[in-house]
């Protein structure tokens, strides 16, 4: 189904607060909207919240065969899927530009990076490594697909804890998670993807941009960087025109927020250690709030209605008339209008 | 690749150029008869194949067509020859398409595509010997195609490669060099006022080095503007010559 387009007055409403330097939810420009992660009951099972934006990422495992190039690396795979429920716009099993350009930064800023030490993945050298699998699913879409993507992959990559295994000459015995504890991949930094929308010819620019500001965007430049402030891909797209200043300066702005994200992840994933450790609840089920109304039911409430009538007039002879009045008269295409001046009774 | 060092203790490369260097850059105009535009490129070992058909009326679907711009539609392939290990998917596999749209975004900001609304312009590309560097012989292969087929443009588009090693910028890289595992950057340029169509980065970079890998990406795509626009005069001269009496 195509997606609504904007109407003219959204779209021009939109561009005028931005150049007055104000957005529609009331942040500032370089604010992120509110970050919430939560774990599910598996391992490598994560959902981030950005704001409305909802994307579910699940990190999977098997053993297969390694590449004839790489004997003795494992294999990363990412997949992001754009699920129909996240937009009318996104229809089931077609290609759009828009997946293409998520699938390949999301690969770009994980794989490139080299974040994940593929080597640790070799179980039997040129016969057997692990295949880490990435999907990414979005479940809701109100603006910046793409950090809301990035975060959940990291963060579900390093939840993630794959089987033990013991290698006995060629034989490989893989344990259950009852047998032996599984162990996580070892990561080597967080690269995080950061978001600037370009408006008005690269003259403002927007961080995190939600989707109504997406839609009259001209432009997109993405850089993923780590907490060591390594830039760890920059991507420049729609055609913008950019000079070299505003690309170094969206840098150190991605570095501060970059630090910032990686504190929460962290954090978040400290707290599910913590929980998971004492005993507590912990999966999706927990981290959806309860006290919430979800239906409101009113019984019918009775209304005296004996004097309305006195209470009624009582407040019509006690408001003041106005002591101007004014008479207008139209008679066939001539005004005329009087006007006459009455005391207060 | 163990064992191969990318900038030598004296300064020299791999392939013996110092570090801003660019590679040779070779040139022809109007090579097909019968697509409106056509250019061939080599940069160095890199050959890439630009036809540009248009502007024509859209074909397929009406809906495509912008009721005050051209479109641009851009195709980018490699030919199953063109690399190391025989290509089993030459196009339609993420990297192509993805190539595809960058390709896009980039000419659209450049030609002047209010000047043909409701029409389409297509760009074909096609990397015949890939060497390090494909987006960036695609991009010149495709604009001296553009200026070719005589479509109004603000400015030529230049694009190259950088990386770097061992706190020096590198310009243009060949293949060695780009899957080595440093940082590789790729960038398209209009020359006169500075401005940068498209930049896309690999690998991973201190922030401090940014600077200097644009500096070095950027004066290499000015070297390169001039050796384009030496080609196209070239070109008109000889037609000139031919078509004169």
């Amino acid at each position: 189904m195509r997606d609504t387009p904007l109407s003219n007055c959204e779209k021009l409403f939109l561009l005028k607060a931005i150049e007055e330097k104000k957005r529609l939810d009331g942040r500032q420009t370089y604010d992120y909207r509110n970050i919430k992660i939560t774990f599910g009951t598996d391992y490598g099972c994560c959902i981030v919240e950005l704001g409305k934006t909802r994307v579910l990422c699940q990190v999977t495992c098997e053993l297969v065969p390694p590449k004839d190039s790489r004997p003795t690396e494992g294999i990363v795979f990412f997949n992001l899927e754009l699920s129909p429920m996240a937009s009318p716009a996104f229809e089931p099993n077609r290609q759009s530009e828009l997946l293409v350009l998520l699938n390949r930064q999301l690969e770009r800023c994980l794989r490139n990076s080299k974040c994940i030490d593929t080597e640790s993945l070799c179980v039997v050298s040129g016969e057997k490594v692990w295949q880490i699998r990435v999907d990414v699913h979005v479940l809701n879409h109100d603006g910046n697909l793409m950090d809301a993507a990035s975060i959940a992959a990291i963060s579900a990559l390093s939840h993630f804890r794959r089987p033990d295994v013991a290698i006995q000459g060629r034989d490989v015995t893989v344990f259950s998670p009852e047998e032996r504890d599984p162990i996580p991949l070892s990561i080597y930094h967080m690269p995080i993807c950061v978001s600037f929308a370009f408006f008005l010819q690269g003259s403002y620019l927007l961080v995190d941009p939600c989707e109504r500001e997406e839609r009259v965007k001209d432009g997109l430049l993405v850089i993923a960087m780590n907490k060591h402030q390594e830039i760890c891909s920059i991507q420049s797209s729609g055609g913008i025109m950019l000079l070299k200043d505003q690309v170094l300066r969206c840098s150190k702005i991605a570095s501060v927020k970059v630090s910032e994200i990686t504190q929460l992840i962290n954090k978040a994933l400290e707290n599910d250690k913590k929980i998971r450790k004492e005993g507590g609840k912990f999966g999706f089920a927990e981290s959806m709030p309860k006290e919430r109304i979800t239906t409101l039911k009113r019984d019918e409430a009775p209304v005296e209605m004996t004097d309305v009538k006195e209470t009624a007039n009582d407040i019509v002879t006690r408001t003041e008339t106005s002591t101007e009045a004014y008479l207008i008269a139209y008679s066939m295409g001539t005004w005329g209008i009087a006007s006459f001046r009455t005391d207060s009774d | 690749m163990a064992g191969l060092e990318l900038l030598s203790d004296q300064g020299y490369r791999l392939d013996g150029r110092k570090a801003p260097e660019l590679r040779k850059v070779q040139a022809r105009m109007s090579v097909f008869a019968q697509a409106d535009g056509s250019a061939y490129l080599e940069q160095g070992n890199t050959k890439a194949l630009a036809v540009v058909y248009g502007p024509h009326e859209t074909r397929g679907s009406r809906s495509k067509s912008l009721h005050d711009r051209a479109v641009i539609n851009c195709q980018y392939s490699m030919a199953t020859f063109s690399t190391a290990e025989r290509k089993r998917r030459p196009h339609g596999d993420r990297k192509s398409s993805e190539m595809s749209l960058h390709l896009k975004q980039t000419f659209e900001a450049a030609v002047l595509t209010e000047l043909y609304p409701r029409s389409q312009i297509d760009i074909y590309v096609k990397i015949l010997q890939a060497d390090g560097g494909n987006y960036s012989a695609c991009v010149n292969a495709a604009t001296l195609a553009l200026v070719d087929a005589g479509i109004p443009m603000r400015d030529y588009v230049c694009a190259c490669s950088a990386g770097f090693v061992e706190d020096t910028a590198l310009a243009d890289l060949c293949h060695a060099e780009e899957s080595g595992g440093g940082t590789a950057l790729a960038l398209a340029l209009l020359p006169r006022s500075g401005n940068i169509a498209l930049l896309q980065m690999d690998a991973r970079l201190h922030q401090d080095h940014l600077d200097a890998l644009m500096e070095a990406a950027i004066t290499a795509c000015k070297g390169l503007s001039k050796v384009l626009d030496g080609v196209v005069r070239q070109h008109l001269e000889e037609v000139s010559v031919l078509t004169s009496d």
